[in-house]
C-alpha cells in the first residue's frame, strides 16, 4: 500500500491464480491484485466443480446415497460415508452393533492418515521439498491397499452403509491394518527428520499463513487449523459418535496459528490416528456387523439362497428403498478438513426431501482472503496449502 | 408453542427475555447417542436480533445456512441455520419460515462474517435474498445462469434446449 502512496506512477496489478495452477489442487480461480509482490486483494471464485450433489440426494433413494458421499470430500469418503449414515440413522433410530461401530472407527483413522499423508505430501512439494511427496504416497498406498481388501475399492469405497458396514471384514483384514500401524509410526519419525530441521521448510511455513483465533470461529474455520491456534476443538472429543468415547487419544494443540503449526498438528494427528487404530484392532468385538433391522439393512447373501424373506426384503429394499420417518437431522462428524455436517430432512418418503452438506472445505476456504491479503505473493502457496481443501467438497 | 423441555434449556430461557416474542415455536429431538437437537422457528423479521443475542451468550460459531423448499406448500421457504458453541459444546438450530412471494430476509454477516458464503449460496440455489448483504452474487453457478436449482420446480436435469425450434 505505501508504495503506491509515495509512487503515483505505479500500477495494481490483476492476476488470475487459477482455476488451472498445480497448487490449488483442483479448480480453484483466485483474482488477485497486486502492488509489486504484495497482495492487496484476493477473491477466491469458486464453483468449477459444483456438480449438483445435493439435488442428486433428492431423486435416489437413501441407500443410493452413499456412493454420492464418496464423491463429495474424495480424500476422505469414508469420513462422507459416515457422516450421511449417522445422519440417515438418527432419524430411523437404529442401533449399530459395536463391531460396526469399532469397525467405521478404524476406517475412519486410516482415511485421516490417508488424507494428511497426501495433504503433506503435496505441501511441501508445493513448497519446494519433492522427495516428502514420494514418501507420503509410498505409506498412502498402504492404505489404499487394506481399503481394497475390505471394500474392494481404493478411493471410492462406500464401506460404511446405514446400518452398518458393506462387507465383514476380509480374511486377514485386520492382520494388515495391524502391520501398517506397527510400522507406520517408523515412517512418520522420517518425515519429521526430513522437514523438522530443514532451513528451507522452516523459512517458508514459520510465521507465515497467521489468521486469529476469533476471525477463524467467526468465519467458520474449523479442524487442524483451528486447533493450530489454540483451540481444543475436537468433534471426536466434544460430540462423540460411532463410540469414539471408548477411544484413548490427544487432541494435538499448537498456539501460532501459522503454516508451522499446521504441519506439527497434522503430523501429531497422524501418531493419534495410529494409536487408536492399534486400539481397534486390538479390542475389535466379535458379533454382528450390521443392524438387527431387515427393512433397512440388506440380507446376508447366504440368507437369500435358503429364505424366501430375506429374498423379499433384499428385493423391497433395491427396488423401493426403505421408508425413513419425517423429520430432520443434523450429523457431525471430524473430518480430517474439520467439521462435516449432514442436514437431512425427510417427508417419510424413500428418498431424503433435502440433503445439506456441511463441508469443512468450504468453511475453511472463507478465511483465505484474510489470510492471504497483505502477504507476499509468493506466501500465497503455503498458505493456501495450509488450509488442506479439496475443490469437490467446497463445490459439491 | 414453545416445549417446556427447550423453554427449560438456559440458551432459550435468557433468549426469551431478551428478544421477547420473536421464537414462534421451539422443539427438541432426542437420539439414541443422547445428542438433543434443539430447532427454534424465529419471526423472520427478527432474525438479526436473535442471532445477535445468541452470539453474546456464547454461540460463537455459524456452521451452516441452508434452505428447504416445501413447493408446492405454503410458506413455501425455510431457511435454516445451524448454530453451535465451541465454550459450552451446544447446538442450536434456527428456522425461518418465508412465503414464495416474499423470499427475502436480513443477511445476519453482521454477526457471523461465515454467514457471507452460505448465504450467497442459499441466493445461489434458492433464489432466497438477504438483504444488507455485502457481496450477493451467484457463488456456485455461472453468472449468466438463470433459474434456482434447488428450487423442486427445478427439474433434474435441468431444462433441455432443442437446437431445432430456434
Amino acid at each position: 500500500m505505501s508504495t503506491i502512496e509515495a509512487n503515483s506512477t505505479t500500477r495494481r496489478m490483476t492476476l488470475n491464480m487459477g482455476p488451472q495452477h498445480p497448487s490449488t489442487h483442483g479448480v480453484l480461480r483466485i483474482v488477485l491484485d497486486l502492488d509489486g509482490e504484495t497482495i492487496v486483494t484476493a477473491r477466491p471464485d469458486i464453483g468449477y466443480l459444483h456438480t449438483g450433489i445435493e439435488k442428486e440426494f433428492e431423486v435416489k433413494h437413501y441407500h443410493q446415497g452413499t456412493p454420492l458421499t464418496d464423491r463429495v470430500d474424495y480424500l476422505s469418503n469414508l469420513n462422507n460415508n459416515l457422516c450421511f449414515a449417522l445422519a440417515v440413522e438418527k432419524l430411523l433410530q437404529v442401533e449399530i452393533p459395536a463391531r460396526a461401530q469399532w469397525t467405521r472407527v478404524m476406517m475412519c483413522e486410516l482415511q485421516r492418515i490417508s488424507s494428511h499423508l497426501v495433504w503433506l505430501g503435496t505441501h511441501a512439494l508445493d513448497i519446494g521439498a519433492m522427495s516428502m511427496y514420494f514418501y507420503c504416497m509410498r505409506e498412502r498406498e498402504e492404505v489404499l491397499k487394506i481399503f481394497e481388501m475390505f471394500s474392494g475399492q481404493r478411493m471410492m469405497t462406500s464401506y460404511i452403509r446405514i446400518g452398518g458396514l458393506a462387507l465383514d471384514h476380509p480374511r486377514g483384514g485386520l492382520a494388515a491394518i495391524k502391520k501398517f500401524a506397527d510400522s507406520f509410526p517408523e515412517k512418520v519419525d522420517q518425515y519429521e527428520e526430513l522437514l523438522n530441521s530443514n532451513p528451507i521448510w522452516i523459512n517458508r511455513t514459520q510465521g507465515v499463513g497467521y489468521l486469529t483465533l476469533e476471525d477463524m470461529l467467526d468465519m467458520g474455520v474449523t479442524g487442524p487449523m483451528i486447533r493450530a491456534a489454540g483451540q481444543a476443538w475436537d468433534i471426536r472429543k466434544s460430540e462423540p459418535y460411532s463410540s469414539y468415547e471408548k477411544f484413548d487419544f490427544e487432541v494435538p494443540v499448537e498456539t501460532a496459528s501459522d503454516v508451522w503449526s499446521r504441519y506439527r498438528v497434522r503430523a501429531r494427528e497422524l501418531r493419534e490416528s495410529t494409536k487408536i487404530i492399534q486400539q481397534a484392532v486390538a479390542g475389535m468385538p466379535e458379533g454382528e456387523w450390521k443392524a438387527s433391522a431387515p427393512k433397512v439393512v440388506l440380507p446376508d447373501r447366504e440368507k437369500m439362497k435358503t429364505q424366501m424373506e430375506a429374498l423379499i426384503y433384499h428385493f423391497k429394499i433395491v427396488t423401493e428403498g426403505f421408508t425413513v420417518p419425517p423429520g430432520e437431522a443434523y450429523a457431525t462428524v471430524e473430518s480430517p478438513r474439520g467439521e462435516l455436517g449432514y442436514y437431512i430432512v425427510s417427508d417419510g418418503s424413500a428418498k431424503p426431501w433435502r440433503v445439506h452438506m456441511r463441508t469443512p472445505s468450504f468453511g475453511n476456504l472463507q478465511g483465505l482472503s484474510q489470510m492471504i491479503e497483505g502477504t507476499l505473493i509468493a506466501d500465497c502457496i503455503a498458505s493456501m496449502g495450509s488450509m488442506d481443501f479439496v475443490l469437490g467438497d467446497v463445490d459439491r | 408453542m414453545i416445549s417446556e423441555v427447550v423453554l427449560a434449556r438456559p440458551e432459550v430461557a435468557s433468549l426469551n427475555e431478551s428478544v421477547a416474542g420473536a421464537i414462534l415455536e421451539g422443539t427438541q429431538t432426542e437420539d439414541l447417542a443422547g445428542h438433543p437437537e434443539v430447532t427454534l422457528i424465529v419471526d423472520p423479521a427478527r432474525i438479526v436480533d436473535v442471532a445477535r443475542a445468541l452470539k453474546t451468550q456464547g454461540f460463537e460459531r455459524l456452521c451452516t445456512v441452508t434452505a428447504v423448499d416445501w413447493h408446492p406448500q405454503e410458506p413455501r421457504f425455510e431457511v435454516v441455520y445451524h448454530l453451535h458453541s465451541v465454550k459450552h459444546n451446544r447446538r442450536l438450530r434456527l428456522k425461518v419460515r418465508l412465503g414464495s412471494d416474499t423470499a427475502k430476509i436480513e443477511s445476519v454477516t453482521s454477526v457471523w462474517r461465515s454467514a457471507n458464503w452460505y448465504e450467497r449460496e442459499v441466493f445461489d440455489l434458492f433464489g432466497i435474498e438477504f438483504s444488507n448483504h455485502p457481496d450477493l452474487r451467484r457463488i456456485m453457478m455461472p453468472e449468466g445462469w438463470q433459474g434456482h436449482p434447488l428450487r423442486k420446480d427445478f427439474p433434474v436435469h435441468g431444462f433441455k434446449y432443442s437446437y431445432q425450434d430456434s
